[in-house]
C-alpha cells in the first residue's frame, strides 16, 4: 500500500532509500519523503476519504507508512469550530478555530506526528523510541510508546510546566530533565542519537514524523467543505508545522481534491522567542538564533531547524509573521476561552494574539475566511494564568451568604 | 591555536573514522581552512559556495553557538573545543 518512493534532500536533491535517517550525508540538509503522486491520484478521492473512519488515517495515502498504522488508530479529526463570537470580537466575518486542544489522546497536535513516527519506528524494527521535547511531544511519545509496548526515553528542559512533566511521568517512561534550554537538550540528543540505536522521533525519524502534521491541514480543508481557507495563522517553534500546513494544501490541490491552494500563511511567535518572525520582518531568509524567555514554553525554540523553510512559506504564500508579548498571550487565552469556550495553552494564546494584531494591522482582511490553529490544551500550562484570573468567591454554606454575594455583585453592575 | 574539533558521523569518512580531530587557527574561519588542508573535501560539506556556513550546520565553540559570538570570525584559544552539529527538528 506504500506510495513512498524514498527520501530526498530539500537542499541538494540527493536521493536516499527509505530508512531511519534525517539529514543529507553531503550538505546536512533535511530529508523529505518523496511520494508517487501519480499512483496516489489514481486511488484517492473525496468519496474514498469520507467513506473512512473520522481520524487522520483517512488520508493514509498521503502519510508515509508502508504498512497500516500499528498505534494511534484514533488520532485526529478534531473539531473545526466556526468561531462567530471571537469573529465579532475581532471584527471579521468568517473565522474558524481548528481545535487540537482536544486531540486524542494527549491534547496536542503532537499526537498526529507521533502516531506516524511510532508506527514507522516499529516498521523499522526499533524497540526504543525517544525524543527531545518542550512538553507536548514528551506527552505524546510517552503515551504512544506505552500503548505500543515500546521502551521510551524522553528528554526535556528541567524548567517545564508541571502539567507537562506529570503528563509524561504517568506513562512510566524514562524521563530525563536536562539543565538547560530546549536547544541544549536537542543538541545533547543528537549526540545520544548518534551513539544509541533508538528511534528518536524528531531526529532520525524526523522525515516521517513531520509528515504527520499534514493531517491537521487535510482535516481543515475537508471540514471547510473541500476548500483551503484564504488565511491561516500557525504557531511556530521549530517551524515544521507551518511548512507542512502549506504542503498539505498544495498536495490536495495537486490531486484535485480541492480547487486551489492560495492560502496566505502567517506564522506566530512569542516576543521572548521570535527568531523566525524577526527574519520575516527584516525580509531576510537567514534567522539569528535567540535565547528564549517566554511563558510560551512549547514555542521556546531559539534555533529553529525549519526556520528557513518557515520564512519561505510565509513570504511566498503572501502571508507574514507577527509576535506577541507574554501579557498579550494571557489576554488572548482569556479572549478565546470567554468567546468560544476553548481553553488553549500559551501557544494558542500566541496564535490568537497574533491573529488579532494582523487583523488590526490590515494584513489579514476582515471579509475573508480565516483559520486560527489551536494546537495545545490550557490545562497543561496553568502556571501562566496563576493570579491572573478572577478569584473564586468564598462564602459560607448558607443561602444568606450567597444572597449577600449576589447583592454585592448586582450593586457592582 | 590548537583546538579540538568534534566530527559528526556523516563527516567521519573524511577523517579516517575519527570522531575528534585536532586543528589549528586563530579564528573559526582559519580552523576550517586548516581542516580542509588535512582532510580534503570537508570544507564544502560545512560551507556553501560563498564560504558561508551551510544553512543546516551549527558550529558550537565550547557549547556556545558561534552565531552568538562572532560567527566565522570568532577567535579561538588554546584548548577550545569546536563541535559540528547538524540542525534538528522541534518538539
Amino acid at each position: 500500500m506504500s506510495h513512498v518512493d524514498g527520501l530526498k534532500c530539500r537542499e541538494c536533491a540527493r536521493e536516499y532509500p527509505k530508512g531511519p535517517v534525517n539529514i543529507c550525508e553531503f550538505c546536512f540538509g533535511p530529508l523529505e519523503v518523496v511520494y508517487d503522486y501519480g499512483a496516489i491520484g489514481k486511488v484517492l478521492s473525496r468519496e474514498l476519504i469520507t467513506s473512512r473512519a473520522p481520524n487522520m488515517w483517512r488520508y493514509q495515502e498521503l502519510l508515509p507508512l508502508d504498512e497500516p498504522p500499528s498505534v494511534g488508530h484514533d488520532v485526529g479529526f478534531t473539531p473545526l469550530v466556526r468561531a462567530d463570537n471571537l469573529a465579532r470580537a475581532l471584527g471579521v466575518s468568517e473565522l474558524y478555530v481548528k481545535n487540537d486542544a482536544v486531540s486524542y489522546p494527549t491534547l496536542s497536535f503532537k499526537d498526529r506526528v507521533v502516531a506516524v513516527a511510532v508506527s514507522k519506528s516499529r516498521e523499522f524494527g526499533f524497540d526504543t523510541v525517544a525524543c527531545a521535547s518542550t512538553g507536548n511531544l514528551a506527552n505524546a511519545v510517552a503515551a504512544c510508546a506505552a500503548s505500543a509496548g515500546l521502551n521510551s526515553y524522553i528528554f526535556i528542559p528541567s524548567d517545564l510546566e508541571q502539567g507537562k512533566v506529570l503528563g509524561t511521568q504517568i506513562y512510566g517512561t524514562h524521563l530525563v530533565a536536562v539543565r538547560g534550554t530546549y536547544d541544549e537538550v536537542n543538541r545533547l540528543c543528537t549526540e545520544i542519537a548518534d551513539k544509541y540505536c533508538w528511534a528518536f522521533v524528531n531526529i532520525n525519524i524526523r522525515p516521517f514524523y513531520a509528515e504527520g502534521s499534514k493531517a491537521y491541514a487535510f482535516e481543515i480543508a475537508e471540514q471547510l467543505g473541500w476548500r483551503a481557507p484564504q488565511h491561516i495563522v500557525v504557531p511556530m517553534a521549530g517551524g515544521s508545522l507551518i511548512t507542512k500546513v502549506h504542503k498539505a494544501f498544495q498536495e490536495l490541490a495537486q490531486l484535485g481534491l480541492i480547487d486551489h491552494a492560495e492560502t496566505c500563511i502567517y506564522g506566530a511567535q512569542a516576543t521572548g522567542c521570535s527568531p523566525i518572525v524577526t527574519a520575516v520582518k527584516h525580509q531576510t531568509d537567514l534567522f539569528k538564533p535567540v535565547k528564549p524567555n517566554t511563558i510560551a514554553k512549547s514555542l521556546a525554540i531559539g534555533n529553529p531547524a525549519d526556520g528557513f523553510y518557515a520564512i519561505q512559506t510565509m513570504t511566498q504564500s503572501g502571508g507574514w509573521g507577527e509576535e506577541v508579548t507574554d501579557a498579550e498571550i494571557v489576554e488572548a487565552m482569556k479572549l478565546l476561552a470567554e468567546t468560544e469556550g476553548v481553553f488553549t495553552e500559551t501557544a494558542g494564546g500566541v496564535t490568537v494574539g497574533v491573529t488579532k494584531k494582523l487583523i488590526e494591522q490590515g494584513r489579514i482582511p476582515r471579509d475573508e475566511s480565516i483559520v486560527i490553529c489551536i494546537t495545545g490544551n490550557g490545562l497543561k500550562t496553568q502556571e501562566a494564568l496563576l493570579g491572573k484570573l478572577t478569584e473564586p468567591h468564598l462564602i459560607d454554606a448558607k443561602l444568606t451568604s450567597f444572597e449577600t454575594l449576589l447583592m454585592e455583585k448586582e450593586a457592582q453592575v | 591555536m590548537a583546538v579540538k574539533v568534534r566530527i559528526p558521523t556523516p563527516l567521519r569518512s573524511l577523517t579516517e573514522g575519527q570522531a575528534e580531530v585536532a586543528a589549528d587557527g586563530k579564528t573559526v574561519q582559519e580552523m576550517i581552512e586548516n581542516l580542509e588542508n588535512r582532510y580534503a573535501g570537508i570544507k564544502e560539506r560545512i560551507c556553501d559556495d560563498n564560504g558561508r556556513l551551510r544553512r543546516f550546520v551549527n558550529l558550537y565553540l565550547n557549547d556556545e553557538d558561534i552565531r552568538f559570538l562572532s560567527d566565522l570570525d570568532t577567535e579561538l584559544h588554546e584548548g577550545d573545543t569546536l563541535s559540528i552539529v547538524p540542525a534538528i527538528a522541534g518538539g
